[in-house]
């Protein structure tokens, strides 16, 4: 999606992308060293929200020395951080790209990460979030991501890539060792992430999502009154985690506040995981939206 | 490339200068790229189809992906000058509730219509017993995008039963306009309306 002559084409556009707060790749987290007592923060760490992860972004397009950006674009929870983008600071946002995302963590999504999060804190190694000098709880992640992996593939996908196809075997084993590939892949899945994540980044992130809500205090409506953002809005037809229909009351709400608001449902069997697999109609939506805008701005 | 089709460009005609637009079932965008184009209008589409959304947006349209009947209610009273419905009325369900709000929410309001009634459709009716297929209207009875057959004479019986004023209307032929017995004649007509 990012590079020479794709969707965000590095020949036109300069592009930013910074990690989240409460993340572990860059930006301060959970298992960040707190200056005061030189230890991991663990749950010391202040709980975080969307708004601070798009603050914490202000701060660097500030520092940075920009004063509008061409277009903030972002799916799932990067979807979220765009559209409390565009009502946070509506001045510096020219175009706003929102891909299969919700404009408020409903029950069935807060429902899939509560599981997530119990397997996490049920994990003995947890051990209340402080265990950056011993083992991590890597079987709790583990579980939590096989989980959430779950939500972001189709029943067509998973039953285009693994079927009832057996792992190594030429009959189930009637025992309760790994009979089906599905239940190696999501192993292997949870077990990867436990190398490259840590759980109580996963505990903080989730929360966040689940916190994010636009209409706490006013209605969609409301939130988005004197907004002049452009809006390109894509969504997936297998997506069920976060569903073409949720967005409807969001893409009504800026055209009664006159918003210009381009959508489409793109056709794709790979459920949520679609926004990162390479898509054809998604690549040439958001490359056409991005020149449409360049040449508003230029004329 | 801009479309040169004559209906799009009668349809552009009737159109005021930096008018704002919503075109319902707008397709692949050419009327409304013509219009913004050569009128400057401010122009939003609705289309269900993916690829002509895909193709509408390459063209630096917006374009939200809806159905006709039922994306209108969305839309502030008097939210645009004009409202299109381009050969797209025969397709919905509910065209009485579609024209009568495409009038709430536009000022004016554009319809382009099939003629079913057509010479050729007539004599197939007559001679051969046949529902007609013909040029204009190629579809077989069982594999037909549309839902609704009218006549000129049946759009004009319309509106004048609902209280809409036809401020313009035009019969086409191919590329030809028809002045004499459009309903014999014309295989597309197309209308302006408004309503107090």
């Amino acid at each position: 999606m990012i590079g020479p002559g794709k969707a965000f084409d590095t020949n036109h556009y300069f592009v930013i992308c910074s990690n989240v707060i409460g993340g572990c790749k860059g930006s301060t987290g959970p298992s960040s060293i707190n200056p005061k007592t030189k230890k991991p923060y663990g749950l010391s760490f202040p709980v975080v929200t969307i708004k601070d992860m798009v603050n914490a972004q202000k701060k660097l397009i500030d520092h940075l020395g920009i004063i509008k950006l061409l277009a903030v674009a972002g799916g799932s929870m990067g979807g979220m951080q765009v559209l409390k983008w565009s009502v946070l600071y509506p001045e510096s946002v020219n175009s706003a790209v929102v891909i299969a995302t919700n404009t408020g963590h409903n029950a069935q999504q807060i429902a899939f990460h509560e599981v997530g999060r119990q397997a996490i804190m049920s994990d003995p190694l947890w051990n209340n979030g402080d265990y950056y000098d011993q083992t991590a709880p890597t079987t709790g992640m583990a579980l939590a991501r096989m989980i959430g992996h779950i939500t972001y593939m189709s029943s067509e996908s998973m039953e285009q890539k693994f079927g009832r196809q057996l792992i190594d075997k030429e009959h189930v084993g009637f025992d309760f060792s790994q009979d089906f590939q599905v239940e190696s892949y999501l192993r292997s899945r949870g077990d990867s992430f436990v190398q490259r994540f840590d759980a109580n980044s996963y505990l903080y992130i989730s929360k966040a999502l689940d916190y994010f809500n636009l209409t706490d205090e006013q209605s969609l409506v409301e939130v988005f009154e004197g907004v002049t953002t452009s809006f390109l809005i894509l969504t997936f037809s297998s997506d069920w985690l976060y569903p073409t229909h949720q967005l409807k009351d969001l893409i009504k709400a800026l055209k009664i506040n006159d918003i210009e608001v381009s959508s489409c449902e793109i056709r794709s069997s790979f459920g949520h995981d679609s926004f990162l697999i390479d898509n054809d109609m998604q690549t040439k939506l958001i490359r056409s939206f991005l020149k449409k805008i360049t040449e508003e701005r230029s004329a | 490339m801009i479309n040169t089709r004559v209906d799009y460009t009668l349809i552009a005609q009737m159109i005021t200068p930096h008018a704002r637009v919503l075109d319902l079932g707008c397709g692949t965008g050419d009327l409304l790229q013509l219009l913004k184009t050569t009128r400057h209008t401010q122009g939003v589409g609705v289309e269900i189809d993916e690829d002509a959304i895909g193709a509408c947006i390459e063209k630096g349209l917006t374009v939200v992906h809806g159905d006709i009947d039922t994306e209108l209610v969305d839309y502030s009273t008097h939210r645009f000058d004009y409202v299109i419905l381009h050969e797209s009325i025969q397709e919905v369900l509910h065209p009485k509730k579609v024209i009568l709000e495409s009038l709430r929410v536009g000022k004016k309001v554009i319809v382009g219509i099939p003629n079913f009634c057509h010479l050729t459709g007539r004599s197939q009716v007559f001679f051969l017993g046949n529902v007609p297929v013909t040029d204009e209207l190629p579809h077989q009875w069982y594999d037909t995008p549309n839902l609704r057959f009218l006549s000129l004479n049946d759009f004009r019986a319309f509106c004048q039963r609902e209280g809409i004023t036809i401020e313009q209307q035009a019969a086409l032929s191919g590329d030809r306009r028809i002045w004499l017995f459009p309903n014999l004649f014309a295989h597309v007509g197309i209308f302006v309306l408004s309503k107090k």
